[in-house]
């Protein structure tokens, strides 16, 4: 994987990459079961000052459970997590320098959105004028400054959500806890809250750790994802690298549409692996640095933006597939073919609509062909 | 409350079906209204006026009588031998202020030693296992089982100086001699508090349980250590259940009279017992009847604070 890296457009932040930089959370062989049930296992993972940091798995994966043993809610059955030089496994949740911001807001219903957001510097004892200031300053970062008085009960889903971001920022946390933020939100005001939150991690410098299931809110806001799986990271990269260069068929299937193809090793001549995925069609081309050996199970994945569709045999194209349209599924600003290989096997290619609808020339059971380069599908292992 | 809730669902039905539902609507809220009318108003008017009337040695020991057959007349005549005489009876003898008084303090105390009580006992039931709650919360309702005279008469076995207490504690060696307990107040408090107990424990346990636990998180995520968090999060919010546990033994305590009669000494008065023997000991109905009627207006001050607060609370989950 790390060879690919370099092919990527050089990110300015990328603290990971630095072996001098002194990550802010480490996860040290971190083990946590609830009696029988092995939430995570022997995990070991780094977070960097200032990332934006993304747990993305499905309901039960343990990225709830990372969470919440780095806000103190639970503790490591056995390793260590550790923030900056200290320890966390002896710090209970009201002494560590972190802050959360719950999936239900967990607003004071009993107190105004003033009094919620100042809950947490008024347990430091700050002076009630710092106090004031801090309040107004974060009032006016999430916009919320005419409804200092209103009780939780008063606001809208969406002005609930920016209450909870500012009570979690307003003690300035070196590390903040996102637990699925923006779940309650409709999808217009989920998609700004988006860019809002990651202009305030910028403005305020701060690292925010967010815990996930919708792949599209983890790629957008992420600096790095880590995909999650039954208690374990599948793969840990930028939103990017993940999308492009899956290390499995489980992170390739989570983060967006992927058409994944089994077959045997065929041949492997230079950097080229040939794939025979069915009886009587010519073996798959796959870029890859990899020297499987000859007949093991393997697959290929690629995006179906990537794959081309044409009703004529293109000329010259590392892999081509013949089939029939299935189906089409028309989204407005893209259409899905759904081509049914001579196995049976269903492939997926997106075309954007440029052209309006009627000048559009493939249609229900026309016989088509699809075809893309060695270089657009990604040989997987595993 | 009850009333606005069935109107809404019946609003829907009118659309569609016209005008027997609005007579079906009607008759859902009367019911309510008949029950309060036949139950509560009838008996009331009645009580308010044998107190306006004046004792004779009569069956009934009450004048006048309104008799049906003399008609209008009849009755012009009952109300102008209405007097307030009774009432004024009331402010001249130092007994029945002192009843009252007596009453507020004895209630007022009860009720603040309930709470005090009750509440770790909800607190506890709301945080032990989900598994377990069920059965917490049945052994809370399971003393309802036994009649409340015979579990009252229970505690004289209990209290009296050759009693169960008494003998654990000799036997034990924390006391030399018998404790004097029973025929006191401090058995009327021990009556009550045990007597009343479910009602603080269960409006108690209601709000804690809804409680939502993420709340608690949060205070001690920004930095409140989980005994503040209590003081700050748990106990404000759960005072809604602690007015409905005040206010549901406060009420009756006060005109309580089985639990001073059996456990009290003939030293401590209470309104309910004074109001027994007017009625039973002096055959004095009008007077009898004048100390319930300023006994109910006494309460009702209390009754409507927790209607108030009720109604704070609902506007507030909404």
């Amino acid at each position: 994987m790390e060879t690919l890296v370099s092919t990527q457009p050089v990110c300015k932040f990328a603290p990971w990459e630095d072996p001098a930089q002194e990550p802010l959370v480490r996860f040290e062989s971190v083990t946590k079961k609830f009696g029988d049930f092995t939430a995570i296992e022997d995990l070991t993972l780094n977070i960097y000052e200032r990332e934006f940091f993304a747990l993305l798995g499905p309901s039960g994966c343990g990225k709830t459970t990372m969470m919440r043993m780095l806000a103190g809610f639970e503790y490591p059955t056995a390793g260590n997590i550790m923030l900056g030089q200290s320890n966390l496994q002896k710090a209970p949740p009201h002494k560590r320098p972190v802050n959360m911001m719950f999936q239900s807001y967990a607003l004071f219903p009993h107190m105004t959105v003033e009094q919620n957001i100042g809950f947490g510097l008024k347990q430091e004892k700050t002076p009630k004028t710092e106090i004031r200031r801090r309040v107004e300053e974060m009032l006016s970062l999430v916009q919320l400054e005419p409804f200092a008085k209103r009780k939780p009960h008063q606001l809208s889903g969406g002005q609930k959500q920016r209450v909870a971001l500012a009570r979690s920022l307003a003690k300035k946390p070196k590390l903040l806890l996102l637990d699925e933020p923006l779940g309650a939100l409709d999808r217009k005001l989920r998609e700004q809250t988006q860019f809002e939150l990651m202009n305030i991690q910028e403005q305020l410098g701060l690292t925010f750790v967010i815990v996930t299931h919708d792949q599209e809110e983890a790629m957008t806001v992420a600096s790095r994802i880590a995909v999650m799986d039954h208690g374990k990271i599948v793969q840990v990269a930028t939103p990017a690298e993940i999308y492009e260069y899956p290390n499995s068929r489980y992170s390739a299937d989570f983060l967006g549409d992927v058409n994944i193809i089994e077959g045997q090793i065929d041949v492997t001549t230079g950097e080229t692996v040939s794939l025979a995925w069915a009886e009587g069609e010519t073996p798959l081309a796959i870029s890859t640095k990899l020297r499987p050996q000859t007949g093991t199970t393997a697959w290929l994945a690629v995006r179906p933006e990537k794959l081309r569709i044409s009703k004529e045999k293109p000329e010259n194209v590392d892999n081509c597939i013949q089939g029939e349209v299935w189906d089409i599924g028309y989204t407005g600003n893209i259409s899905t073919y759904h081509v049914k290989a001579s196995n049976g096997a269903i492939l997926k290619a997106q075309v954007s609509n440029r052209e309006h609808l009627a000048d559009r020339s493939i249609t229900w059971e026309d016989n088509v062909y699809v075809y893309w380069e060695k270089g657009a599908g990604v040989f997987l292992e595993a | 409350m009850a009333v606005a809730d069935i109107t809404s669902p019946s609003e829907e039905i009118q659309e569609t079906s016209g005008l027997s539902s609005g007579w079906g609507r009607r008759l859902l809220i009367a019911i309510p209204y008949i029950w309060l009318l036949i139950f509560f108003l009838a008996p009331f008017v009645i009580v308010l006026k044998i107190s306006l009337s004046d004792v004779i040695l009569a069956r009934p020991p009450y004048f006048p009588n309104f008799d049906i057959s003399e008609g209008w007349q009849g009755l012009l005549a009952m109300l102008q031998a209405f007097d307030l005489e009774n009432y004024v009876w009331l402010t001249e003898d130092t007994l029945y202020l002192n009843s009252y008084l007596s009453s507020l303090r004895i209630a007022s105390i009860s009720t603040l030693l309930t709470l005090v009580i009750g509440y770790p006992i909800a607190y506890a039931m709301a945080k032990a296992p989900k598994e377990w709650r069920a059965t917490l919360l049945m052994l809370v309702i399971l003393p309802f089982w036994t009649s409340f005279l015979i579990r009252v008469y229970a505690w004289i076995g209990i209290l009296k100086k050759e009693g169960f207490l008494n003998y654990f504690l000799l036997w034990t060696g924390v006391i030399d001699e018998p404790l004097m307990i029973l025929n006191t107040d401090t058995a009327i408090y021990i009556g009550i508090v045990y007597s009343y107990l479910p009602f603080m424990v269960l409006p108690l346990y209601a709000v804690l349980e809804k409680l939502d636990i993420s709340l608690l998180e949060a205070a001690t995520d920004l930095g409140c250590s989980p005994l503040k968090a209590f003081w700050v999060i748990t106990l404000p919010l759960s005072l809604p259940g602690v007015w409905a546990g005040c206010f549901l033994v406060f009420i009756p305590a006060v005109g309580e009279f089985v639990i001073p009669d059996i456990l009290g000494g003939s030293s401590t008065i209470m309104i309910g017992k004074t109001l027994w023997v007017e009625f039973f000991s002096n055959r004095d109905w009008p007077v009898a009847s004048a100390v319930a009627i300023l006994l109910l207006l006494m309460l009702i001050l209390p009754i409507i604070l927790f209607q108030k607060q009720q109604e704070k609370q609902a506007e507030a989950s909404q």
